[in-house]
């Protein structure tokens, strides 16, 4: 197993890597999560007035979801393309640069899957609730 | 699958001079000198029997009030003694055992799993233990003395604040602060070592699963206790000094202690259950016999759970009267965190079901927490759902939930894990028929107590009373839990002898008696105090299983660093992503200075907490001064030549700096979770305003535009100029250097003191509105840390001039440097918020 150079392929260097790159997915989960609260809870609490209409609020999940899944899915997309482009079977628990550059690729795409779902999850509370109350 | 061969040597003894050397340098000191120890082996026992120690007085605390809840109306404790008991029970548990077991865990055993001599601070793993130590038998000994918190394990304002005159929940906040310090300090350590200190070759795909947990436990600790800190400070500053941050008449509001609290205490949850789980993907693929299935699903699992655990905290606080839509976002997070938790589950039945299961008490323990999780698990996902929550809310139905998803998630596979791991630690083993007794006695003792309490609380029992009259159905399912409480104690009883029998005449275990894969499980047996004998080339995720004669050549010093012809101890440093070697990094031997830096910072908080502020400055002096003097002696010293030979003709630098050196990321990673608490204290402005019609009030006058633009602009320029120094080092421009650094810390003294005069110059005053206070804890927070910046500018011009800092060996004004940069965003957030936020609003 150790016949394979370990630079046989492009951009397996460890110098291209990087292992932020698998918390890119998270991350925007996190934002979209965070921007979602904010601007739910600011505009209930200073700006619905007696109405208490959710409206702006849904339009504002629906503009950052689609950023959200956009970035999301970017990301997801680069780790999928590290699978497939790199050559050799789909494993990546070997001792080669190309393995663990497929690694990297691999929990990026699962990272990214999981993110979009939750990412999601988050935004089909627009869907449901009309109301701050 | 290669079985390592026994040693052949007799037992204990050097084989050559190499190993001599090697032995006298790790030899742990003898006699009183003992607890100057710093290594791994030792500060990580003593964690481990510490915590251990916290659990059993939390356990019999948890007695104490099943036996006044075993019939309605008792008398057996008073209604106060009970609230301070329950308060401490779960105090106790969370901060005192749940987190430090992992961390002692952690420090024991990671350096034997990632092939390395140490972690790479451990005078800092000696420190926090010593922390930990102090703050935990200060606030556990509050309740000898009736002045125990009894304001529950979250500390509710303004239960903690109008309703509880003494001095127990300062001990609480001080106290437990302090051990938040000393577990921030083990994340540190833990993140360095999992990503610096593998073992040459240990790619990141191929790093044991227990790594990858730990840093996602460290990271998320690195982001939840920080939170945690900054509440600690608004309502220690509340009680202490009467600033009003949750006092509604004068602008604060309860509900921000709610929020940092939970911020802090949902992530908690799963800071103690997933290193858990890393002991299960240990103990799981070495008794299935095979390696684990789904390798990369599990680490998405681990980095998954991280991130999604930080949007749940609201869950908590379904029942505030939050608006529904808030309510939905995080019950949406709350069910979503359900999937990369179910998943790491599965991957480990599909090892199990893939391999050929070997049976063993370890394992048991392992099925016994699967079971329990699970279950507590689906109880999770129904309280996740607000409106059942709304009723099942502050129930015993919550308390009996809690209890599956902590005693499954976590107590059962510690036990699994003392029993697998327990050779590792005394190179002795456990009974295997103690431990089945002990299986069944905990497992049946544990439903029998908790089982029933989802029906004590759908009948609609609240939580935390003392008592309850007769009459409404309570008492049979009561009783029924204390006789469980009883008998699971007695498996505790059983497990505890098992551990303390003297096992003297037991012959010592057999090397790797369970045939498992993983590197840690090259320790001779007995065990040798430099952790393994040469560092090895790693080339699989089981290398016992793969890599053929590993161990033999591993004995023979076929490796990296065999000697240590310097009598100094050292370990490898390695690169993040495939651990190629960087650095000879030399670790500290023993040493009494983490001891003693502890007791004066323990000094500050205790102290603190009966408001005896000369002595807690003076300790407050002291323990910078021995910080200072243990910096001063033990880091970045220049070597004696620039590289090492380490082995198989590699040649290393001994000294480096900048973001290849372990000290950077440790300066790098403290700062995270520092601006971390700084953004909660941050948070705690923005959320005035959304509460606040007017904010600031118009009644204030705020702290003026000029105050703050000078300060900041006079900090802004002495970070510029630090820079500029940190450049001329390079350049050996000694003069210039000298000069620029020393301006620069005259620049940052007068911006504090400008800063400073802003609140103070418009007389806002602290105790009259939380815009005033929140405005002087941000003002106060940056001079603090400016303070700092200056202390480590002189001190880096003290280090030039001895000469222990030169244009080449520079680690310390680089690391300085990076403090700055996070500095410096600090200053121009504070500037920004207080100065330009009133102009905008």
């Amino acid at each position: 197993m150790d016949a394979t150079p370990p630079n046989a392929v492009p951009n397996a260097k460890e110098s291209d890597e990087s292992l932020l790159a698998i918390f890119v997915s998270p991350a925007v989960w996190a934002a979209h999560f965070m921007a979602c609260y904010i601007t739910a809870a600011v505009w209930c609490e200073k700006f619905s007035g007696d109405s208490l209409s959710l409206a702006p609020v849904r339009v504002a999940f629906g503009v950052y979801t689609l950023l959200a899944v956009a970035l999301i899915g970017v990301n997801g997309w680069f780790g999928y393309r590290r699978i497939r482009r790199t050559p050799g079977d789909h494993a990546y628990g070997a001792d080669r640069a190309e393995d663990r550059h497929r690694f990297l690729g691999y929990v990026t795409t699962l990272l990214a899957g999981l993110s979009l779902v939750a990412t999601l999850f988050v935004a089909a509370v627009a869907l449901f609730v009309e109301t701050c109350h | 699958m290669n079985r390592p061969a026994d040693n052949d040597a007799p037992e204990g003894a050097p084989k050559n001079v190499q190993e001599q050397r090697l032995l006298e340098t790790w030899r742990t000191p003898r006699g009183w000198r003992y607890w100057s120890a710093v290594n791994n082996t030792e500060v990580g026992l003593w964690y481990t029997v510490t915590s251990g120690c916290f659990f059993l007085f939390a356990g019999v605390l948890a007695l104490l009030m099943r036996v006044q809840l075993a019939t309605p109306g008792a008398e057996f404790l008073s209604a106060d003694r009970y609230n301070q008991i329950f308060t401490m029970h779960g105090s106790v548990m969370m901060f005192l055992f749940a987190v430090p077991i992992f961390e002692a865990i952690s420090i024991l055993l990671l350096p034997q799993m990632m092939g390395a001599r140490d972690l790479p601070f451990p005078r800092l793993s000696a420190y926090g233990y010593y922390s930990f130590l102090i703050g935990g038998v200060f606030v556990c000994g509050s309740l000898l003395f009736d002045a125990a918190p009894k304001g529950g394990w979250f500390m509710y304002p303004p239960m903690t604040t109008d309703y509880q005159p003494g001095i127990g929940a300062d001990i609480w906040l001080l106290g437990l602060s302090f051990i938040e310090i000393a577990s921030i300090a083990a994340a540190v350590e833990l993140i360095v070592g999992v990503l610096k200190c593998r073992p040459p070759g240990m790619r990141i795909n191929l790093i044991p699963l227990y790594g990858w947990y730990i840093l996602v436990v460290a990271g998320m600790i690195l982001f939840a206790f920080p939170p945690l800190i900054a509440g600690d400070i608004l309502l220690e500053m509340e009680r202490a000094f009467d600033w009003p941050f949750f006092d509604p008449s004068r602008g604060g509001d309860p509900l921000l202690w709610q929020h940092l609290f939970w911020i802090f205490g949902h992530p908690e949850v799963y800071i103690v259950f997933l290193p858990s789980v890393a002991l299960m993907a240990m103990i799981v693929p070495t008794f299935a016999r095979t390696p684990i299935v789904g390798y990369g699903w599990v680490v998405l699992a681990a980095v998954g759970t991280g991130f999604l655990s930080f949007g749940l905290w609201v869950h908590h606080m379904f029942t505030t009267g939050l608006p529904a839509v808030t309510l939905g976002v995080f019950s949406a997070a709350s069910q979503a965190v359900a999937i990369p938790t179910g998943i790491q589950l599965f991957c480990f039945l599909a090892t199990l079901l893939a391999g050929r299961v070997v049976g063993s008490v370890p394992l048991l323990f392992i099925f016994a927490s699967l079971a329990t999780f699970v279950f507590g698990g689906l109880t999770g996902v129904m309280v996740a759902v607000a409106p059942f929550d709304l009723q099942a809310h502050d129930t015993y139905f919550v308390v009996g939930h809690l209890h599956y998803v902590l005693v499954g998630g976590t107590i059962f596979p510690l036990i699994g894990g003392t029993y697998y791991y327990y050779p590792l630690v005394t190179a002795k083993q456990l009974s295997a028929r103690l431990g089945k007794i002990a299986f069944w006695l905990l497992l049946v003792g544990f439903n029998i107590t908790f089982l029933p309490m989802h029906w004590t609380g759908l009948l609609g029992m609240p939580r935390r009373v003392y008592t309850y009259p007769a009459g409404m159905g309570f008492e049979t399912l009561n009783l029924i839990s204390t006789v469980g409480a009883f008998v699971l104690a007695s498996g505790f009883l059983v497990v505890l002898w098992d551990i303390v029998r003297p096992k003297g005449k037991e012959p010592y275990a057999p090397r790797n008696p369970w045939d498992a894969g993983t590197l840690e499980w090259l320790a001779e047996m007995p065990l040798k105090p430099w952790g393994i004998r040469s560092v090895p080339i790693i080339k699989s995720r089981d290398p016992l299983w793969d890599q053929k004669d590993l161990v033999h050549d591993i004995d023979e010093g076929r490796f990296y660093l065999p000697d240590a012809e310097e009598g100094l101890r050292e370990t490898l440093v390695t690169s993040v992503i495939d651990a190629r070697p960087e650095q000879c990094l030399r670790v500290p031997g023993p040493t009494f200075l983490p001891m003693i830096s502890a007791a004066f910072t323990g000094g500050v908080f205790i102290f603190g907490t009966y408001h005896w502020w000369t002595p807690a400055l003076l300790s407050g002096a002291g323990a910078v001064a021995t910080i200072l003097i243990w910096l001063w002696t033990g880091t970045a010293r220049v070597p004696e030549k620039e590289a090492k030979n380490v082995g198989l003709g590699l040649e290393l630098p001994i000294y480096i700096s900048g973001p290849s050196s372990v000290g950077w990321w440790a300066m790098f990673i403290t700062m995270l979770g520092d601006a971390t608490a700084f953004i909660s204290l941050v948070f705690g402005y923005f959320f005035y305003w959304t509460i606040h019609d007017d904010f600031p009030p118009e009644t204030s006058a705020g702290p003026g535009v000029v105050w703050p633009v000078v300060g900041g602009v006079l900090m802004l320029l002495a970070y510029g100029m630090t820079i500029a120094a940190w450049r001329l080092n390079r350049a050996d421009r000694s003069g210039a250097f000298y000069f620029t650094l020393a301006t620069a810390a005259l620049l940052t003294v007068g911006g504090a003191a400008a800063l400073f005069a802003a609140p103070w110059s418009t007389g806002l005053d602290p105790t009259r509105h939380s815009y005033d206070a929140i405005v002087w804890l941000l003002v106060g927070w940056t001079v603090l840390h400016a303070m700092v910046g200056v202390l480590m500018q002189l001190y880096c011009l003290a280090r030039r001039s001895a000469g222990h800092m030169t244009a080449r060996h520079d680690a310390d004004i680089t690391n300085v440097t990076l403090y700055w940069h996070f500095l410096a965003l600090t200053v121009a957030l504070t500037v920004g918020v207080i100065a330009g936020f009133p102009l905008l609003s």
